[in-house]
């Protein structure tokens, strides 16, 4: 593992330092309007302020980042292998149909791209692009590091120091086409990091399916640092889907921020199948009455991978709604934690917030921490929660193989069923099928796994 | 078809059958009534490998085989179909996709081509009219929100689809309105053939009215107490069950 070298009498770890050092030599190089070199700078200075989360803060309590700050991670070179159409067409089947830009390592790959014309419709840009100049960068001025401010979060204020490329999608007032907005992030290389930044504008009574998919095609340690800024406008309806299903060696943090105003919807399906250190954060701030979040997650892993789930949901507001499902599948000696927080602030009456994360642990040292955590300042209030943590249930088992299918077959149509339900949640047949699918495959590589180590 | 000898088990660390003989040829319906706790669930549970049952003493021979070190998944595909008192719930298990699973996999063993999806199809659809079952039961999650009656015709379509050797009926009929028992009756009586043997596990008379058994037997506390034709179940039912625990006792005692 290569190593940065040390600067002077800096009292910092060399984790923090490396990135210090990069930003700075970086500087010469970077492109952008003044004001983003300005955001820039803030917020290096906040990383370097706070520099990477330790345990002893009750956030990280459960993760560590150790593994993520001893690799001095380097954006990868310029000249990178974008996916043949044909591995394009075997990643995502379901984005043939749909909209779709392409990342590798963060930046948009034009060539696989299909993109709305510009013609004041659906808007998907790739940021680069739009910082470059004109409506598009007056939009991400007036939208960028709102919702996802960096100065309490190391993750957020590397990936907005570092930030290059990503999206900008903007949903236009009243867009009520079906077809989904795909966005496929493809990581390359060993040791490598990317930074992908989206901006999510869903106009006034607009409705929209975004996907963001994260993968890579080939082994090499990566580490993925995504920050995702929501804004959905009054009586808007989004579906955002995140995948995660990057390698065994990848380390994916992601901090997706979202805020609804008045009788918006956002439903966000959680889908997290990679990666050996998986931290993800998600917030959705109710903002105005008659929004409503749904949150559903699924989790899953085996060997020795840790995924860490952080959601918070804030009733700013009276009349809101929240539901959260959240959902572990944990083997080997993976690691699951679910902390979800629900905020009702003290005049949001008549909140409704429910929680609930059931969990399945296939072996005795997979081990899940699940924390739901219920902050009711108002009194008038419907909120719920409960997590449970169980096993394969032995009567179903046995139910199986007294048809005939046999004890591991039997475990993995189990474990499948307990996954579907979040799949199934997915708008549109063509994409919950496809998800299924995904899900499907992750658990039977997990029994394999979980067979494997047995013997 | 079936001999067991002399059978004790447990059920967890509890005796509970006590000393069982019975022997089922080839063709041969045998009705098991009994009181509740009597023993009845577990006997046949432990006919269908469930973990947990254990033999203590005693043996069974299926088709000639000891069926002891055998896995309730290849006591399935050598032929024995065990329809449960209490049909689990699988949330989330297609109950078509299962069903073809499970045929494939019988299928296969016994040498004989899988199913594809289409072929499957038919063969479910041509079977679940035999027991009038709504066909969206096939597209939802194995038992999940059904009916007790529907649970039922569930297990009578996968025996239908299956076609074992030995069909232990594990109350059956329990739960079923007058013209379901008729139904599933008659599903079960489409199985009836020289080559296949039953045992039927009921608390009432009225289902041997459809299935007219060769053999009636009391289950009481373990052991059975009384054996007779299919007469012996309409005293049953006329009389109950306290006279023969009764001479069971007095009998025990010279
Ligand atoms: N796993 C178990 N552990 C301990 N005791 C058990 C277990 N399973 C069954 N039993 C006990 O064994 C006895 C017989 O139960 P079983 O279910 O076989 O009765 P049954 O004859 O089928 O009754 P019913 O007519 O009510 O269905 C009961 O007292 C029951 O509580
Ligand atoms: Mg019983």
């Amino acid at each position: 593992m290569s190593r940065s070298s040390s600067t002077g009498d800096d009292e910092r770890p060399l984790g923090t330092r490396h990135y210090l050092e990069r930003f700075a030599r970086a500087a010469q190089h970077r492109a952008g309007p003044g004001w983003l070199e300005t955001l820039r700078g803030e917020a290096i200075a906040s990383f370097a302020e706070i520099g990477f989360p330790t345990r002893r803060l009750e956030e990280w309590r459960y993760t560590s980042t150790a593994p993520i700050e001893r690799v001095a991670f380097e954006l990868p070179e310029s000249d990178r292998s974008a996916p043949t159409p044909e591995e394009l067409a075997e990643i995502a089947p379901c984005a043939s149909q749909a909209w779709r830009a392409v990342f590798v390592d963060g930046r948009l790959c034009a060539e696989r791209s299909v993109l709305p014309a510009d013609s004041g419709g659906l808007r998907i840009d790739s940021l680069a692009d739009a910082l470059a100049g004109g409506e598009g960068e007056a939009l991400v001025a007036a939208h960028l590091a709102r919702q996802a401010p960096f100065k309490n979060d190391a993750f957020t204020a590397l990936n907005t120091a570092f930030m290059e490329d990503g999206a900008l999608v903007e949903i236009p007032p009243g867009w009520q086409e079906e077809r989904p907005l795909y966005l496929l992030f493809v990581s390359t290389g060993n040791e490598t990091i990317s930074h992908p930044r989206t901006l999510v504008i869903a106009r006034p009574g607009s409705r929209a399916t975004l996907i963001q998919d994260h993968v890579s095609l080939d082994s090499g340690t990566r580490f993925s640092n995504a920050v995702c800024e929501v804004l959905a406008e009054e009586n808007a309806a989004l579906d955002l889907v995140l995948i995660q299903r990057e390698n065994a060696q990848s380390y994916h943090v992601s901090n997706l921020q979202a805020v609804q105003e008045r009788d918006s919807r956002v439903a966000l399906h959680t889908i997290t199948l990679g990666g050996a250190l998986v931290r993800n954060e998600l917030g959705l701030m109710l903002a105005a009455p008659g929004a409503e979040a749904d949150l559903r997650g699924l989790f899953l892993g085996g060997s020795r991978r840790h995924i860490d789930n952080h959601t918070l949901v804030d009733h700013a507001v009276p009349h809101c709604t929240s539901r959260q499902l959240y959902k572990g599948i944990l083997g080997g000696h993976a690691r699951g934690v679910f902390r979800g927080r629900v905020i009702v602030r003290p005049d949001a009456q008549k909140s409704d917030a429910l929680q609930s994360n059931p969990n399945l642990l296939l072996a005795n040292q997979a081990e899940i921490n699940t924390k739901p955590q219920l902050e009711i300042r108002a009194d008038d209030v419907k909120c719920s929660h409960g997590s449970t943590i169980g096993q394969l249930d032995r009567e179903a088992l046995f139910y199986l193989r007294s048809r005939g299918v046999e004890e591991r077959a039997a475990r993995m149509l189990l474990t499948r069923g307990f996954a579907a339900e979040i799949a199934a949640g997915l708008p549109l047949e063509s994409l919950s099928g496809w998800a299924r699918q995904l899900v499907d495959s992750a658990v039977e590589t997990l029994t394999a796994d979980m067979e494997g180590s047995e013997t | 078809m079936l001999e067991i000898k002399q059978l004790h088990a447990n059920a967890g660390d509890t005796p509970i059958i006590r000393g069982i003989d019975l022997s089922i040829k080839a063709g041969e319906i045998h009705a098991i009534m009994g009181p509740n706790g009597s023993g009845k669930s577990t006997l046949s549970n432990v006919l269908a490998g469930k973990p947990g049952y254990e033999v203590t003493s005693g043996e069974i021979l299926f088709k000639g085989r000891d069926l002891s070190e055998m896995e309730p998944e290849v006591r399935a595909r050598e032929g024995i179909f065990l329809a449960f008192q209490y049909p689990v719930e699988i949330p989330g298990v297609n109950n078509s996709y299962f069903l073809k699973a499970s045929l494939n996999a019988i299928r296969e063993h016994r040498g004989e081509p899988t199913l594809d999806a289409m072929d499957f199809l038919a063969l479910a659809k041509e079977k679940m009219s035999h027991v009038e079952m709504p066909s969206d039961l096939m597209n939802r999650s194995i038992n999940e929100g059904f009916s007790g009656g529907e649970k039922k015709r569930n297990e009578v379509l996968q025996m239908l689809l299956l076609e074992p050797a030995l069909c232990i009926l594990d109350e059956t009929d329990s739960g079923l309105d007058i013209d379901a028992l008729r139904v599933v009756a008659g599903g079960v009586n489409l199985l009836r053939s020289p080559e296949r043997s039953m045992l039927i596990i009921t608390h009432y008379q009225r289902l041997l009215d459809y299935i007219v058994p060769d053999y009636v037997h009391v289950l009481a506390d373990g052991r059975i107490v009384r054996s007779g034709g299919k007469e012996l179940a309409l005293e049953l039912d006329q009389k109950g069950y306290g006279w023969i625990e009764e001479q069971a006792r007095t009998e025990g005692h010279e």
